[in-house]
């Protein structure tokens, strides 16, 4: 190593050791981190090269060596009712034996922040473990000692729960303990199906939307259609920010394209993107992708050696590849030269132009033979966003502070959702009158799931919890990370994205759209 | 020959496709011009007066989106910024941009939204003072398929006499009414009318279950007397004794007149209103 190089190693690493702000396992993490990078990436040609090193794709720092899969989704229930040789646990026979059971295996389930990104559809792991000898008293306290233990023990917003579509007591508790404590971890997804989930959950689930900004609710019915089959009923499950993976596998690596950039890098006509630029992004996409994914599968070892393949709860076939998006309003104020407040969201234009984007995207995402993966394609996703995105916009959604009436906004987004089966999410912003009227919010996620929306996600003024890109965050660990550190991975990244991505500015809707849907006639 | 429902007009001032502040989950809320009442502390002030065309409000348009045309106010939809300076100017507390608006053309607009609501409002200005528009409104919509599971209700200062409360039963699945005062000199003083009728109109859409909700605005020293307080939940007690109760805290930032210096309600102090109202009724 050249001299000058070793001292810039040092100077990081040193950084990193002494951060006053820092705990030790977040130092040890970012030091693990920092010597992954001093590695050679996998081999990519020059032009992909480029355009990572331009921003135009990004791998989302996953690391010069992918040895673990970006998201693990394992089978749980299979593990429940199996046991596991590994962890020498036997099958649990109760209620405190299953949590116990899921606490100690959540700790050894990987993912791109070593901290799993889905543990599971709570409410059925441990429905068959309840019975009326459980008073609700008591098994509030079980779960309200289970939320603490995981909030504190795996400090990562990403980490989610998924619950529904069917009501238990489980789901109505969790419901509870989770608008009582307020956390921001775990994050919560309700799987709402209008012929399963009764009105009176899904209205307990807006409540607590009204009090803090959990859970997000999902398009059961829809997502179902994509994932399950009668050969393959393990179905999905919802994981860190938006996604939709396959049960009992996940994604090997997310790789995402900067559509602002491609089309600063177009020759600024819609035809030359659309033709020209589109594909050749697509295809140094691609290239990364299928790096990535030759390293995990064929270098790491992962899945040669994990107990949880070894057990049969992740299975390497059942993982697939995001590729993701975001900036598309950019791209497409950019391409039809429209400011914010006249571009996407706001006109018919931009709004043929936007999803003839996305139809192009995904058909070349579900033509694309990719190896080592579910059904050996990857799936189309629009990524939320990451804390170090300036001045571009997330996924599909309207720039924040630009975000229209909610019936507007609603309009322009719900086209899109079809076509991203790995998960797209809008963040409805609403005003905090919303509260005493939560049938509101109801009436509108039923509509909007009616209409194809995958994914309903509102974030309520002036709540202490607030959703940053998917995650949540404390305002006031915010405040005190500045000052003190934070005992929660997250509050870094919603720090950086609260100073970065323009997250306050949001237009809070009382949802009294002022201006009339006919003007867009 | 008589129009066909669908043709009849109304006066609209406004139209808000999603509201969540109007009536029992999302709503479309059509404010329709004109009132009876001259309520002082009114916060939809450019809602009560109907428009004679003066032209005052015309140059004050930044974006030239008002002209006259063949002696008439007309109003360029598509250039608004909906600013809102016309309405302050007006002299008459109107607006131009009121339409006249078929049936028919509310329920265009309507359709976009129907797959969110839970139902349609009808507010104003004083929305009852357009029965005809309002009945032909809300029968077309239980007529239609489509939009029939949409709920109909009316938000209203109550004037409207039980003669015209029982054209509108049939159509109509509730009303949502204002009482501003019990006492009926408060009630004449604050809205210009006598408050029999309002009290009437509670009586009567009770008796006949639709009465949605009765509101009542707490005005700091005006309305929130212990004298009223009695006579409110007197009256309701023996009245509309399981009606729900909203009580609203006035602010004074959407009001014109004497009523700007009034003090706003302290969000404190509702819960105590609220305590005070409900144990003595
Ligand atoms: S609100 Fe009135 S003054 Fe403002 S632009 Fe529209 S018409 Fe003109
Ligand atoms: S809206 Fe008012 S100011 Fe304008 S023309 Fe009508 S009455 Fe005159």
């Amino acid at each position: 190593m050249e001299r000058q190089e070793e001292e810039l190693f040092h100077k990081a690493f040193r950084g990193i050791a002494n951060d006053p702000n820092l705990n030790f396992t977040q130092k040890s993490r970012y030091l693990a981190l920092q010597a992954d990078d001093m590695l050679p990436y996998p081999e990519l040609d020059v032009q992909a090269k480029g355009a990572m090193e331009s921003g135009l794709i990004c791998d989302m720092f996953e690391g010069h060596a992918p040895f673990k899969p970006r998201y693990v989704m394992p089978d749980y229930q299979k593990a429940i009712i199996q046991g596991s040789e590994w962890l020498e646990l036997a099958p649990p026979e109760d209620l405190d034996e299953a949590i116990n059971f899921l606490l100690i295996l959540f700790h050894h389930v990987p993912s791109v922040t070593n901290i799993p990104v889905f543990i599971g559809r709570l409410d059925q792991l441990l429905s068959p473990f309840i019975d009326d000898s459980i008073t609700d008293k008591l098994l509030h306290k079980k779960i309200r000692l289970m939320w603490q233990m995981i909030d504190r023990t795996l400090p990562d917003a990403f980490l989610h729960v998924n619950i529904g579509p069917e009501d238990s007591r489980i789901a109505r508790t969790i419901l509870a303990v989770d608008r009582e404590l307020k956390q921001v971890v775990p994050n919560l997804t309700l799987r709402f199906d209008p012929s399963v989930t009764p009105d009176s959950l899904l209205q307990m689930a807006v409540e607590n939307i009204s009090l803090c900004n959990k859970p997000h609710i999902v398009n059961e019915v829809m997502n179902a259609a994509e994932f399950v089959t009668p050969e393959d009923p393990r179905g999905f499950g919802i994981a860190s920010c938006y996604n939709s993976l396959p049960l009992g596998g996940g994604a090997h690596t997310l790789v995402r394209i900067n559509l602002k950039k491609a089309a600063e890098s177009s020759d600024g006509s819609v035809e030359n993107f659309i033709e020209r630029v589109l594909p050749e992004v697509s295809g140094l996409t691609y290239q990364i992708i299928r790096a990535r994914i030759d390293y995990l599968v064929n270098q790491s070892n992962f899945y040669q050696s994990s107990f949880l393949v070894k057990e049969g709860l992740i299975e390497q076939n059942r993982f697939t590849a995001m590729f993701g998006i975001f900036g598309l309003a950019d791209a497409v104020n950019l391409l039809l030269k429209r400011k914010p407040d006249e571009g996407y969201g706001y006109c018919e234009q931009a709004q043929d132009l936007a999803l003839e984007i996305v139809k192009t995207l995904s058909d070349i995402v579900k033509s694309t033979e990719l190896e080592h993966c579910w059904n050996n394609r990857a799936l189309f996703h629009a990524q939320s966003g990451i804390s170090l995105d300036n001045d571009v916009s997330p996924a599909c959604r309207i720039p924040y502070g630009y975000e229209p009436g909610t019936l507007q906004h609603l309009q322009t987004v719900l086209p899109l959702h079809k076509y991203f089966t790995a998960g797209i999410s809008d963040i409805f912003p609403i005003d905090e009158t919303i509260e005493k009227n939560p049938l509101a919010l109801m009436a509108i996620c039923k509509g909007a799931f009616q209409k194809g929306l995958r994914m309903f996600t509102a974030n309520v003024a002036n709540n202490e919890l607030v959703r940053v890109t998917g995650y949540m965050v404390r305002c006031s660990d915010i405040k005190k990370l500045k000052e003190e550190g934070s005992r929660l991975n997250t509050t870094a990244f919603g720090s950086e994205a609260m100073d970065n991505c323009g997250i306050n500015s949001r237009n809070a809707q009382i949802i009294t759209d002022d201006i009339p849907w006919s003007k867009r006639q | 020959m008589s129009k066909k429902p669908e043709e009849i007009t109304g006066s609209v001032s406004r139209i808000i496709p999603f509201s969540c502040v109007d009536g029992p989950g999302n709503r479309f809320v059509i404010f329709l011009q004109g009132c009876n009442f001259s309520c002082k502390n009114c916060h939809n002030p450019h809602t009560m007066g109907i428009c004679d065309h003066c032209g005052d409000c015309v140059p004050g348009c930044p974006s030239g989106a008002l002209f006259i045309d063949s002696g008439k106010v007309t109003w360029n939809q598509s250039i608004c910024e909906n600013c809102d300076q016309c309405i302050d100017i007006c002299p008459r507390s109107s607006s131009p941009m009121t339409q006249l608006l078929t049936v028919a053309e509310v329920i265009t607009q309507l359709e976009t939204a129907v797959p969110f609501l839970t139902g349609i409002t009808v507010s104003g200005g004083e929305s009852t003072m357009q029965l005809k528009f309002i009945r032909a409104l809300f029968k077309t919509i239980k007529q239609r398929s489509h939009l029939q599971h949409l709920t109909c209700l009316v938000d209203s200062n109550g004037y409207l006499p039980v003669s015209g409360w029982e054209k509108l039963l049939s159509v109509m699945d509730g009303a949502m009414i204002d009482l501003k005062a019990c006492n009926n000199d408060l009630h004449l003083w604050l809205t210009g009318r006598a408050n029999h009728r309002v009290l009437d109109s509670i009586d009567f859409l009770y008796k006949r279950q639709k009465l949605t909700e009765v509101r009542w605005l707490a005005i700091p020293e005006i309305t929130d007397t212990s004298e009223e307080l009695t006579a409110i939940s007197a009256f309701l007690k023996t009245t509309a004794p399981e009606a729900p109760l909203r009580i609203n805290a006035f602010s004074n930032s959407a009001v014109k007149g004497q009523a700007r210096q009034w003090q706003n309600m302290s969000s404190e102090r509702i819960p105590l209103l609220e305590a005070e109202l409900f144990t003595t009724s």
